[in-house]
């Protein structure tokens, strides 16, 4: 069961946007903004409290890649691999993130709860390829080992 | 002030450019997405900072006549990206560009450029030992022709007052109070204006159609789901100018009498939306969004929609169901969006690109419009180029402009000196252009010739280090992740090919493949329901006309020639420097190197699986790639 105050923050939430089919997108963005990801008992929530069918919550949610039923890290780092970005050698850094923090493609995120790794197919600043977003920020022209450096610096930054 | 009528408008334009008038320096900080990466959010702060402690002079709006008034505003993408973060320092006509500016650069150009008249040349940009000051006089800046990205870098896209000062606002003023609907429908229609998206629909025609409809509630709708790996020229746009593509989206709406707008933008893109966010609120505080705008009887709200992450979203019917809370999946047209668009009502989607470029158009005129570009495509056109080549960023040149001059005179050429190989333009739903291409000139018709696409406009340079076939895996692989999965061909076309593919670089095709790969590529280019699925085989295609042998070497001689393909790659210690230490075999996961000692080790490429550790630990740089 979730905390009550689940349930006030996502009728907030709902107030943001109206109870109407068309705000299910927005609402559930919210959410996973607010929580970094988003909880079932939350999405059958506002599936009844919007008029939609909870099977037609699932269905959307689930379409989304951005989208997520299991919680993430506190960092979220998306690791570029559009074009600009594999062209200029992305792939090598993805492997050095995933060998720094035991992670591999089928697990995203430390037991530690700190970091998930993504890839992303662009983040539009292929200018400074290749890059690599934390949370909302982008670090441009990465490297592997500017990589590693960076998880130091952001578990330096947690403790 | 509230803006309430046309009076208002001029009144406030005349105040806005009096405001802009009366700086004596303004500081320009690149705030586009590059540039913010970069850390250009520091160096506005610290701007901001020196200038306070600088009591002789008076920062952003406290104007003051017998003191000097400095304004330090974030500007849209200055272009260079590459270079950033980049400074602009403007005095009545005189601007100096910086490039690379750090925090502890700043005082420094303060002092010199700004409170005096000097430079610092350091930061200035150099191109074959010369320095240029200004930034139109850079090469990469000279050669374009700015009309969409025109304010992008000259002023803060974060005020309504600076956007009215360079002249915002006049063509939706000339549209309400000098023209008809009809008439701005015939004057875009005119222009010749081709959707910017990609697949270069005449914008006129679209309108009229739209127009023509009996149902009265209609919707424009723009697309700002750039999905396209390599390609942020409408980020650049929104974030840069988002009042142009608000103004171009206001005449759309005007010339189809629709009262309601939605911009549906990419996840990816928070900064778009932020700007967008903030200059929707600027424009409804004026009350130049709203019921009865400037007095007239036309009313328009704007609403702005986030993308949740899924590609095939850029496809038309698919965003509109996206914006309506369903799964983004197209459907079967027609009837098409121009008759059943956004819930079912006739709705007028374009892409960012095509509305900014509305504005201007309203303005100048067709007649003028139709003189840049080509016959066939006027205008220009946005493309961002990156890749292997010396200037990566985002540029703007009229249609019709050669690849060469994009690449070298623009580009500056490949990197590091490079050879050039291919260009990928469409993204994944486009081609490659090749050397014999060169001197095309690209517009929307002569590039579908060579089974390409301009696409939305991205341009990824490929040198002799890049695997076609790895590049047409690696498109594959994007649109097989992303295809929704309601039509056959589309989702197992898709999957099949990339399994072929994926063999191929593994060093385990055949010949045969090749075949069947063409065959899966024709079928799902003609069978696939929507745009996304037509246009995902165009890459395979497109490489396996134009760079055949490379795939047959993967086939026949297990051979990568740009050394990209891991399995195909074979180690090799060279007798002449090896000393027989014997650290690779110590070295290696594997077991793969074995040797007697002060003899040659030898390695087992049957065993190997390439991860170079013995080739990172030789003392004696002994071992090699064999591609």
């Amino acid at each position: 069961m979730l905390d009550q105050s689940y349930y006030d923050k996502t009728d907030e939430i709902i107030g943001r946007y109206g109870k109407k089919p068309s705000s299910l997108i927005p609402i559930m963005q919210d959410i996973q903004g607010e929580y970094r990801y988003l909880p079932g008992e939350l999405l059958s929530y506002v599936a009844k409290k919007i008029g939609v069918k909870e099977a037609k919550a699932y269905s959307v949610a689930t379409f989304y890649e951005n989208f997520s039923f299991e919680a993430k890290g506190k960092y979220i780092i998306k690791v570029c691999d559009g074009t600009a970005c594999h062209v200029r050698k992305s792939t090598p850094i993805l492997e050095a993130l995933f060998k720094e923090l035991g992670l591999n493609k089928k697990k995203h995120t430390t037991d530690d709860m700190m970091f998930t790794v993504e890839t992303v197919s662009c983040l539009g600043a292929c200018g400074l390829a290749p890059t690599v977003m934390v949370n909302e920020e982008v670090h441009p022209a990465m490297t592997p080992e500017k990589a590693i450096e960076l998880i130091h610096e952001l578990r330096g930054d947690a403790q | 002030m509230m803006i309430e009528s046309k009076e208002d408008l001029l009144k406030t334009r005349e105040e806005a450019k009096k405001e802009m008038a009366s700086y004596d320096c303004r500081i320009l900080v690149c705030s586009g997405t590059g540039c913010i990466a970069t850390g250009s959010q520091k160096i506005y702060e610290k701007f901001l900072e020196i200038a306070k402690d600088h009591p002789e002079v008076c920062v952003t709006f406290e104007s003051h006549d017998e003191k000097e008034h400095v304004g330090v505003k974030k500007t849209g993408c200055q272009g260079i990206c590459e270079l950033g973060p980049l400074v602009r320092i403007q005095k009545g006509e005189q601007t100096l560009q910086y490039i690379k500016v750090q925090e502890e650069d700043c005082a420094e150009i303060f002092e010199r450029s700004v409170t005096g008249d000097d430079v610092v040349e350091r930061l200035l940009y150099k191109q074959n030992n010369k320095i240029y000051k200004s930034p139109d006089e850079i090469p990469f800046i000279a050669k374009q022709t700015r009309i969409v990205l025109e304010n992008c870098g000259k002023f803060d896209a974060e005020s309504i007052d600076e956007y009215m000062a360079s002249g915002g606002f006049s063509a939706l003023e000339k549209a309400l109070f000098e023209m008809t609907p009809d008439q701005v429908i015939e004057e875009v229609d005119q222009s010749g204006l081709r959707g910017r998206g990609g697949g270069g629909f005449p914008a006129g025609r679209k309108w009229k159609q739209v127009a023509r409809q009996a149902e009265t509630v209609r919707y424009v709708v723009c697309n700002g789901d750039e999905g396209d790996p390599g390609a942020f020229m409408d980020g650049s746009v929104m974030e840069g100018d988002p009042y142009k593509l608000i103004e171009g989206m206001m005449i759309a709406g005007y010339a189809v009498k629709s009262q309601e707008g939605y911009i549906y933008v990419r996840a990816e893109y928070p900064m778009s939306v932020a700007r967008l966010r903030h200059a929707i609120k600027e424009m409804e505080e004026r009350h130049l969004l709203g019921d009865r705008i400037l007095g007239t009887d036309f009313s328009f709200h704007l609403h702005i929609n986030r993308g949740a992450g899924a590609f095939v979203c850029g496809e038309g019917s698919a965003l509109t169901a996206s914006i309506e809370g369903n799964r983004g999946m197209p459907r079967v047209k027609p009837p098409r969006t121009v008759e059943k668009g956004l819930w079912e009502k006739p709705t007028v989607l374009n892409n960012v690109e095509t509305f900014a470029n509305v504005p201007k158009i309203i303005l100048n005129g067709a007649e003028w419009y139709r003189g840049i570009g080509t016959a066939g495509s006027p205008g220009t056109k946005t493309f961002s180029l990156t890749g292997s080549i010396e200037n990566t960023g985002l540029i703007e040149v009229p249609m019709g402009t050669t690849l060469r001059e994009i690449i070298f005179d623009i580009g500056g050429g490949l990197k590091g000196g490079g050879t050039f190989k291919a260009v990928q333009i469409g993204g994944p739903s486009g081609g490659c252009l090749t050397e014999e291409h060169l001197d095309v000139p690209l517009d929307f018709d002569s590039v579908k010739r060579f089974g390409a696409i301009v696409g939305s406009g991205g341009l990824v340079v490929m040198d002799e280090h890049t695997c076609m076939v790895e590049v047409a895996r690696f498109f594959m692989s994007f649109t097989q992740r992303e295809s929704c999965g309601k039509c056959v061909p589309c989702r197992e076309g898709t999957k099949r090919m990339l399994e072929i593919l994926e063999k191929i670089v593994a060093g385990q095709g055949e010949l045969e493949d090749l075949d069947r790969l063409q065959e899966l590529a024709e079928m799902v280019k003609s069978m696939a329901l929507c745009g996304l699925g037509k246009s995902a085989p165009l890459p395979v295609l497109s490489t396996l006309r134009t760079f055949r042998d490379e795939y047959e070497e993967h086939i026949i001689d297990k051979k990568c020639r740009a050394k990209v393909c891991s399995s195909l790659r074979r180690f090799i210690i060279n007798p002449e420097f090896c000393k027989g230490c014997g650290k690779c075999a110590k070295n290696c996961p594997v077991g793969a190197i074995t040797g007697v000692r002060k003899q040659c080790y030898h390695i087992d490429n049957t065993l190997c699986i390439k991860c170079e550790a013995c080739k990172e630990n030789c003392a004696f740089g002994a071992i090699y790639i064999e591609a």
